[in-house]
């Protein structure tokens, strides 16, 4: 199997290249970060993030052959060779397949990620129809693996103003939860020309999110929101 | 070297260490996290089913039934006040989550949901219970996110991506804090807190198949044995009976809650003759033993006749796509299965560690000390898989893990206040604090011959093979005789890779210096419990026998010393629940 691997090591004074590798054992299962960690038994100094191995954790995105996807759930047999992998596109890179996700985490920190309700609380849960709930569903899943949010060339721009797809979705997760009472202010926190409206609905992010999620639907209904509000 | 001082110092960013963190974090004292993955990376994450409370949403329930069962599922191990304790906070725990925002899925009537899992009986061991609270098959990552908001709301100080190598304590054995090191640059760092909690997981990675993420390598664990304080009942550990064959991923024990159920080769619904009564929902050691002992008598699946089948497709699509959409992903991904058509194909995985650090109900980590066997480590918490409340007993029931995680959170972060309350000034750290630290991380610069992923991968082989579902002395001892070898490699061991930023080789090299100190602990420990009993399985002492083992198990990695101490019959309240024989 034939992989092109980016390579950049901050200590080694070396630019980023590529670097082609020839795996010639198998390695322990049918997916890419399987492969992965059979180049790393091989050669230790490749670095990448990973943990559940499942698809859940969403430590290990990365760029293979040109799309977004983490790399525990991607077939091996659905890439062609040679396997071209780099890091997230539009993060600084700290080494290897390793990037700095600072600026995703800040952006969704930025919409004030939590459920917020200032009603006294009662002995019980808080009831909710299963209507209700279902409107959550599409949305809470996110895993914060950064695959959608660095396919967005809005957040390419402006990382630092745009909220980019992840960081809408799960403001739209607390907009759209009927235990939560701070909608105004959410949508006044989203109205503005940068942090909401950089997207242009080209939808990178839904072909990018290795969950089947939608931040395009989200962020329409956000924005009708907003409108309707006006009106 | 850099130092930072806090209050409250939490190591490990999971379920527990964020739900204990969130209680200092809602206080004035100020509190900081170490979490070697950014917080919603931990294994909480990958909890499935649910988490288990006596709310009655969906049938009659209470909490006594509740602690019934988990005494029975314990096998007798657990401690009944620290059961007790559990399953009367766990509704209030739930409650709370609720409140915090975690998207449960709902009933008609907008409660909260619940499913059937397995161990669960009404009335002290009659009908199937329905207690396992659940937001899909995801309630994991929905407790985890949901935890790692609040946490975010209240400013709680996170060090992501920081490795913890560690214990500081002084003389008198006040734990100070810990020493870490950044991943990123490699710079050690050591961090001063009064009260420190250890909420770093399990190790189940320590097994060759295994359900568990490949962060869960005991690093608390090892920070204990490297400080002369005990493990407690290592050798319990729980193999779920559904991994995906072959892989490990985790197949929730809600599918058979919801109605699924486990096939051998000739179609049969085997758990019928293992529990004729609970079936396919007896506790998960059962269910795990009757797999295996189909798969051995030639009764397995496929073309190897490895695995059995899980049969889900009679409950329809709709069905699936609401309540188990998780499985249905993963099972399609992974086994190349669509379970709306066809079983999918399943073998028992390594899945937790009823062992642990041991604690009290308020987290403290106790050990034998001057004045008694169970003495607090003044400014030392443990909570989650990594402790030893014990909860569990000999074999974890499912849901409970997660209720753990949140009602020992909150009781240990309860009790760290009242402690920096009394203790409301910094103790000197000793002299070289450090230095023990220090020389293990340039340890990792000397050059050897050994490599680490070799020896990782035949560390977990030989836990596989000599610590599994079935054990007897000869296969213990002959396991132990391997790990001695492989100590010795590890001497031997050097890296390719010296680096500082980001180094994952030196990371997995501490890493397996942790997995060592279980592996060898599950071993000694296993080999001193002459019984069978929940998840220990001994072959040549197949049945439970109380008069001698109805007792805990402490090892100390000095001389592999094995001591024991009584098991905690007497509950809080109500009455004790005297051991009987345990039939599903």
């Amino acid at each position: 199997m034939k992989f092109r691997l980016y390579r950049y090591h901050p200590e080694s004074g070396e630019k980023p290249h590529m670097q082609d590798v020839d795996l010639d054992i198998d390695p322990a299962g049918k997916m890419l970060l399987d492969a992965l960690l059979a180049i790393k038994a091989q050669d230790e100094t490749l670095s990448l993030r990973r943990s559940c191995r499942e698809g859940v954790c969403g430590s290990d995105a990365m760029n293979v052959n040109g799309k977004n996807r983490l790399a525990c759930i991607t077939p091996l047999s659905e890439l062609k060779e040679p396997i071209e992998v780099r890091p997230l596109p539009g993060l600084p890179v700290i080494r290897d397949l390793i990037v700095d996700m600072e600026p995703f985490y800040r952006q969704y920190r930025s919409i004030k990620p939590w459920l917020i309700n200032d009603e006294p609380e009662p002995e019980v849960e808080r009831l909710q129809s299963p209507e209700d709930r279902a409107l959550l569903d599409g949305a809470y899943e996110c895993i914060l693996c950064a695959c959608c949010t660095t396919a967005c060339p809005s957040f390419w721009w402006n990382p630092d103003k745009f909220v980019g797809p992840a960081g809408l979705l799960q403001a739209y997760r607390f907009i759209a939860d009927s235990r939560d009472e701070a909608t105004a202010a959410r949508l006044d926190n989203l109205e503005d020309p940068y942090r909401l409206y950089r997207c242009r609905g080209i939808m990178s992010c839904v072909d990018a999110c290795p969950k089947g999620l939608n931040p395009t639907e989200a962020i329409g209904r956000i924005k009708s929101l907003l409108v309707k509000r006006r009106v | 070297m850099n130092t930072r001082r806090f209050d409250a110092l939490i190591v490990g960013g999971g379920g527990a260490g964020l739900r204990a963190a969130l209680q200092l974090a809602r206080s004035d004292y100020k509190v900081a996290v170490v979490s070697k993955v950014f917080p919603t990376r931990s294994h909480t994450v990958s909890a499935q089913g649910g988490i288990t409370a006596a709310l009655a949403n969906v049938d009659d329930d209470r909490w006594e039934w509740h602690m019934y069962d988990t005494v029975k599922g314990g096998d007798w191990l657990g401690d009944q006040d620290a059961i007790e304790f559990m399953c009367r906070e766990a509704a209030t725990a739930v409650y709370e989550l609720e409140h915090m925002g975690l998207p449960f899925s709902r009933l008609d009537n907008g409660k909260i949901y619940q499913r059937p899992f397995g161990g669960q009986s009404k009335n002290f061991g009659g009908d199937q219970a329905t207690r396992t609270c659940a937001a899909a098959d995801r309630t994991g990552h929905a407790l985890l996110h949901t935890l790692y908001q609040q946490n975010i709301a209240h400013r709680t100080q996170f060090f992501d991506e920081y490795f913890a190598l560690d214990l500081v304590r002084d003389a008198e054995g006040y734990c100070l804090g810990v020493t870490a090191m950044s991943i990123e640059t490699g710079e050690p760092l050591l961090i001063e807190a009064r009260a420190t909690l250890l909420a770093t997981g399990g190790a189940g990675r320590v097994f060759w198949n295994s359900s568990n993420a490949m962060i869960n390598t005991g690093d608390g664990l090892g920070m204990v044995l490297r400080a002369g304080l005990p493990l407690q009942d290592m050798e319990f550990w729980q193999f779920h009976p559904t991994g995906i064959a072959g892989v490990g991923c985790l197949i929730t024990e809600g599918v058979r809650g919801e109605g699924g159920y486990l096939l051998n080769k000739n179609g049969e619904r085997f758990m019928e003759r293992y529990a004729p009564h609970a079936k396919d929902l007896a506790g998960r050691d059962v269910v795990a033993r009757a797999i295996a002992i189909e798969i051995a008598e030639g009764r397995g699946c496929g073309p190897r006749g490895d695995y059995v089948d899980i049969k889900l497709d009679h409950l329809g699509e709709k069905t699936i796509a609401e309540k188990l959409p998780g499985i249905r992903d993963l099972a399609i991904r992974f086994a190349g299965v669509d379970p709306v058509e066809k079983p999918i194909p399943v073998a028992p995985t390594a899945h937790y560690m009823m062992g642990g650090i041991p604690t009290n109900l308020y987290g403290q980590v106790v050990a034998p000390a001057r004045f008694g066997p169970e003495e607090p480590v003044p400014g030392l918490y443990a909570v989650g898989e990594c402790a030893c409340v014990s909860v569990h007993g000999a074999n974890r029931l499912g849901g409970n893990s997660l209720l753990d995680l949140i009602v020992f959170g909150r009781a240990a972060g309860l009790h760290m206040l009242e402690y920096l309350r009394d203790n409301p000034y910094p103790r000197p750290l000793p002299e070289n604090a450090a230095e023990a630290s220090l020389a293990r991380l340039q340890r990792w610069d000397q050059a050897g011959s050994e490599r680490v992923a070799a020896i990782s991968d035949d560390l977990r082989r030989l836990m596989q093979t000599h610590a599994g579902v079935f054990r007897t002395d000869a296969v213990l001892r002959d396991g132990l005789g391997k790990l001695n070898e492989l100590e010795g490699r590890l001497a031997h061991a050097g890296l390719q890779d010296t680096s500082r930023v980001f180094n994952t080789a030196r990371i997995e090299a501490l890493e397996l210096e942790n997995l060592m100190g279980v592996a060898r602990a599950t071993l000694v420990s296993a080999i001193s419990r002459t019984e069978s009993r929940g998840a220990h399985t001994r072959e040549d002492f197949p049945v439970r026998d109380d008069e001698h083992w109805l007792k805990h198990t402490l090892y100390s990695q000095e001389g592999d010393q094995v001591d024991a101490k009584p098991v905690r019959l007497k509950p809080l309240t109500v009455e004790s629940i005297r051991p009987k024989e345990r039939v599903y």
